[in-house]
């Protein structure tokens, strides 16, 4: 079954859609109408691909997902200048759901389960705006845990029990409910163990080349990121300062100091930084 | 004995009146984290809106056209579509825009809009006392009168039937449909039920036009048995001890705080002024009248001890704590 929709995948999409699933130019985010959180980000999704948008922390890479599938309203955000593009129509005015189904649709950050439903409800309510085609909500329900297959034991336990790794699998595998053709994934690896993040990335990947969805990945492992996306973009305050194919990215010397934690070739002396530090202290 | 036993059922009968009117907070409270104050003000606009159509008042003028009055078939249907049409309003003009805001921020509004309803019902339909004939059967079960010599009154049995279908009703609603799935998903987590694709706006369109069915129910039985009239609206202050004890976010929790409620301050009221001066009996001389009354504050009394001591209520959603 997975063969047959990688068939039906191919042949129409590379003849005559375009290159870019999604296409982000220059948007400006101001939360609560006063604080600018992105700062003019561009960014391009190939259809099929799997892109990257990595940065430390508060570098506005959830802000650029939420953007993007419009929860930002929830969140009194808005934005404020440029244009989003999906499949290419303007999306900005359209609301969750509709993005939703149009094949579009957000893995949020910290996984957010539900966690009073069971493990089989959460990955139905992913499929609530196909309406009653039981039917096929039935198969591809089959689909997800052929995907995950410990999901299966588990799916009638309440989601708030079962552990953070089944957890980012229901919510990846509810995500795949709506049938998407593009998946913004929040950072699946926070709070996991890397065993377990590897097994995700993996799942994600086997996604991406079985079903064809395209996958817009952000994540603070930049390792792992890169070793699974073909393009990366490098969010810092705001802004994009960087941007390139992954292997590129790989060995920039500023990704490996800064992102990766390998120092480059020439190491800075030990007692440089450490006068660096003492100068700080004004008291001592 | 017979005597507590009806008492118990009288009790029981009455908390079943309160847990109509719990309902309707229930089922707001699941789907949006709001405490919908104005639950008893809607049981109220509903009950009067319902006696105006039957009599045929024209809304606004405060007098009544006898060839408008509707017969009752056609007036439940309308009062019914009148409360969706609330619902859609207070979507629109209240929930949209207080999205994500503070708790205290959308109790307030709440409180607002408890005297909102208030005053519109008032200007609408006129404020003088209402009597609203359904045709409900009224005075005592004779059958049961007869032969068993329990007193049981008709109307009150006709509410604990409408309790048990609307109940029943919900429930399976919440638990089967795809749309109750999409409920109990939004009182989770509304951000992520955002994210899949659930539109917040159709939900709370549809709880609040289902808090407003519930409202309708409540506020035929207690209209069509104490007259419509605003002290209706104060049993919403009657149904808070009855979600503290049953929870805010359980349906059967409603309904089983409801007789807890409804028999244990019939049983005090009548039984505990007695029992309390046998135990003294021989110590103080104690009139058992002094303890009467309490049927007013039980249960708050009730209600403070489960807050203390299980302060999700007897059926509560567990607070999920992972480790």
């Amino acid at each position: 079954m997975q063969k047959t929709a990688q068939a039906k995948q191919s042949p129409g999409t590379a003849a005559e859609t375009p290159p870019s699933i999604l296409s982000v130019n220059n948007i400006e985010v101001i939360y609560d109408h006063v604080i600018l959180v992105l700062k003019g980000v561009s960014l391009e999704v190939p259809r099929g691909g799997i892109v990257a948008l990595l940065g430390a922390n508060g570098a506005g890479k959830s802000t650029t997902l939420k953007a993007i599938s419009n929860l930002l309203g929830a969140e009194r955000g808005v934005v404020t200048k440029g244009s989003i593009e999906y499949e290419n129509t303007p999306v900005h005015a359209s609301s969750p759901d509709e993005l939703v189904k149009s094949g579009c649709i957000q893995v949020m950050e910290g996984r957010h389960c539900f966690e009073h439903l069971t493990v089989d409800e959460n990955l139905l309510t992913g499929a609530h705006t196909r309406g009653n085609a039981r039917a096929s909500i039935k198969r591809d329900l089959e689909l997800v845990y052929s995907y995950f297959p410990r999901l299966k034991d588990r799916r009638n336990s309440l989601a708030g029990y079962i552990s953070g790794g089944e957890q980012q699998m229901t919510a990846i595998g509810r995500a795949l409910m709506s049938r998407p053709k593009m998946i913004l994934l929040d950072e699946p690896s926070m709070g996991l163990a890397p065993q377990l993040v590897e097994e995700i990335f993996e799942i994600v990947k086997q996604l991406n080349t079985d079903q064809g969805v395209s996958v817009l990945l952000a994540e603070q492992n930049t390792n792992m990121a890169l070793r699974y996306a073909q393009y990366g973009y490098v969010l810092e305050n705001g802004r994009v300062v960087m941007d390139g194919d992954a292997k590129t990215l790989r060995e920039n010397e500023d990704i490996k100091e800064f992102y990766l934690g390998i120092s480059g070739g020439d190491k800075k002396s030990f007692r440089e930084f450490k006068h660096y530090k003492r100068r700080k202290r004004w008291l001592a | 004995m017979l005597f507590v036993l009806e008492t118990v059922i009288s009790g029981a009968l009455a908390g079943i009146m309160y847990s109509l009117v719990a309902l309707g907070f229930v089922l707001i409270f699941k789907a949006s984290g709001v405490f919908n104050f104005s639950q008893g003000v809607m049981a109220l606009f509903a009950a009067l809106t319902l006696v105006g159509l039957l009599s045929g008042t024209i809304p606004f003028t405060n007098t009544d056209n006898p060839a408008l009055a509707l017969p009752v078939w056609a007036a439940i249907p309308l009062t019914i579509f009148v409360m969706f049409i609330v619902a859609v309003l207070i979507e629109k003009f209240i929930l949209r825009h207080l999205v994500n805001q503070e708790h205290i921020i959308l109790f307030m509004a709440m409180v607002g809009l408890t005297y909102v309803f208030e005053g519109v019902g008032d200007m609408m339909w006129g404020s003088d006392v209402k009597v609203l004939d359904l045709g409900l059967p009224q005075g005592a079960w004779d059958w049961l009168f007869d032969t068993h010599d329990l007193y049981v009154e008709k109307i009150e049995m006709v509410a604990a039937a409408t309790a048990a279908v609307l109940v029943t009703v919900l429930a399976v609603f919440f638990q089967k449909t795809r749309i109750g799935r999409a409920l109990r998903a939004v009182a989770d987590d509304h951000q992520a039920a955002l994210s899949v694709g659930i539109s917040l706006r159709n939900i709370w369109i549809i709880v609040w036009s289902a808090a407003g069915i519930v409202a309708l129910a409540a506020g035929v039985m207690w209209g069509a048995k104490s007259g419509v009239q605003f002290s209706l609206s104060l049993i919403a202050l009657k149904a808070l001890p009855v979600l503290i004890l049953g929870g805010f976010t359980s349906i059967p929790g409603a309904i089983v705080g409801g007789l807890i409620i409804g028999i244990g301050e019939k049983l005090v009221e009548v039984f505990s002024g007695e029992l309390i001066a046998a135990a003294f009996a021989g110590l103080i001389e104690i009139d058992p009248g002094v303890f009467s009354a309490t049927e007013n504050w039980f249960a708050y009394v009730l209600a403070l001890f489960f807050l203390m001591f299980r302060p999700q209520g007897l059926f509560g959603e567990k607070i999920i704590e992972r480790v």
